[in-house]
């Protein structure tokens, strides 16, 4: 075989090779929706955060505007610590709500953004006061599941 | 009477000795042709100059262990895939998420299935040629002819098929995966309908690039450097008869796929520990 045609194939081979890889950064992972350009870092405080991951989503109003970049625990105050790069180019009013939702009833969890009406924003550093912490299943069948005993009791009398 | 008992007490510390020697021989050979091997590798890469020099011998090579392979690569990995959207669906729809098969196809093909399996594939399909080529040159006295010639049979022979192995390797196992995930669209959007949206943007989702992906491309490229190695070792330490490359070629394929197994556990343990 003349080197000219191995050439062409080798050359075909590679292209064809870092497209599959291309393909794998941009349609199969993220690499298009994370191009993090600027962010701010902020800081939310939960009581319980459930199964909430770091990378986890930041939504409001079901649009992602950040993720979490760190969780950890204040011995201090027995609080979760949440940490949040929200896109610099989303501003939220310093009453914002921070509110752990789930995804689907079994899906993942993320972090929600309720809209305050505050003038000031929030700005790098600062931590949201008002927050709400995860669902917790368990506490919420039992929860459920003691009000229809009382209520039971309460009709057999 | 006490002489013969003697004797046969001689006899079994004699044997037990034997089978004791016998294990301390194979061990050491081992254990040296470990060390042989691992001398080998070095002088590869000292000898690698050569090889990227002139590129021209790597190209070759890539030519004989990438662009012939694309064909088995291709097709094994549309069929992975086109299986596991079947088999995914089919768990999944039990639970009633079905969307989720996007991910659990990607998720497994970047992860684990493309560069082992395709690793795998090449060890068979290019390992084995590379040992029966070198082999077969030292069998019919090239590799000394070169040595006679004052070139160095390292740099001109091994390490370019080293290098074409290796490069190979990583843009071989982007492919399966990339096949293997269209494999899975076909079956599951196509065939059985799941919801192309939910299908792209799950995967989307979860899939991330340097988690996931770039974990799977280091994982394909040490793979790609430990079948090179192997199979060049085989080829160049073959006994130069008929028989002799045979066996190199088996043992290629036999020690290249368990290395790639037990190094994707390894890998998988550093990489996956999951948070």
């Amino acid at each position: 075989m003349s080197r000219t045609t191995l050439d062409l194939w080798v050359g075909f081979f590679v292209a064809v090779g870092l497209g599959a890889l291309l393909f794998l950064a941009l349609k199969v992972g993220n690499m298009a929706s994370s191009n993090s350009g600027d962010t701010y870092a902020i800081h939310a405080k939960f009581d319980n955060i459930g199964g909430l991951k770091v990378r986890g989503a930041v939504k409001s109003a079901g649009v992602v505007v950040g993720r979490v970049t760190e969780i950890r625990f204040d011995p201090e105050a027995y609080l979760a610590v949440v940490t949040i790069n929200v896109d610099s180019r989303y501003k939220f009013p310093r009453d914002t709500f921070a509110t752990i939702n789930t995804s689907g009833l079994l899906g993942e969890q993320y972090i929600g953004f309720e809209v305050g009406g505050d003038t000031a924003m929030l700005k790098a550093g600062d931590t949201i006061k008002k927050t709400q912490s995860a669902v917790v299943l368990e506490k919420l069948i039992s929860q459920f599941m003691f009000n229809k005993a009382a209520e039971d009791g309460g009709n057999n009398k | 009477m006490a002489k013969n008992c003697w004797k046969a007490r001689c006899a079994v510390a004699d044997g037990i000795a034997r089978a004791l020697r016998g294990l301390g021989q194979r061990v050491t050979s081992r254990i040296w042709r470990l060390g042989y091997a691992s001398r080998f590798f070095l002088a590869i890469l000292l000898h690698s100059g050569t090889a990227l020099r002139r590129l021209h011998l790597t190209v070759r090579e890539i030519y004989f262990t990438g662009v012939l392979s694309l064909i088995i690569i291709l097709v094994s990995g549309l069929f992975v895939g086109m299986v596991l959207g079947l088999q995914g669906y089919d768990t999944l729809q039990r639970y009633g998420s079905t969307e989720a098969l996007g991910v659990l196809v990607s998720l497994s093909l970047v992860r684990e299935l493309g560069p082992v399996v395709a690793a795998l594939l090449f060890a068979s399909r290019a390992g084995s040629a590379i040992t029966a080529e070198i082999g077969m040159m030292k069998a019919t006295e090239q590799l000394s002819a070169m040595e006679m010639m004052a070139v160095d049979p390292i740099a001109r022979v091994v390490a370019p098929r080293f290098w074409g192995g290796v490069i190979s390797m990583p843009l071989l196992a982007a492919l399966f995966s990339a096949m293997g995930i269209f494999g899975g669209y076909l079956v599951g959007v196509q065939l059985i309908g799941v919801d192309e949206g939910s299908f792209w943007s799950q995967m989307q989702a979860s899939v991330d690039f340097r988690e996931d992906i770039l974990n799977g491309v280091i994982k394909s490229f040490v793979f790609g450097i430990i079948v090179s190695w192997v199979a060049v070792f085989e080829g160049y330490d073959a006994e130069p008869t008929a028989e002799g490359v045979s066996g190199a070629t088996t043992r290629t394929v036999v020690t290249s796929s368990l290395a790639i197994l037990a190094a994707d556990f390894i890998l998988t343990a550093f990489m996956f520990t999951g948070t």
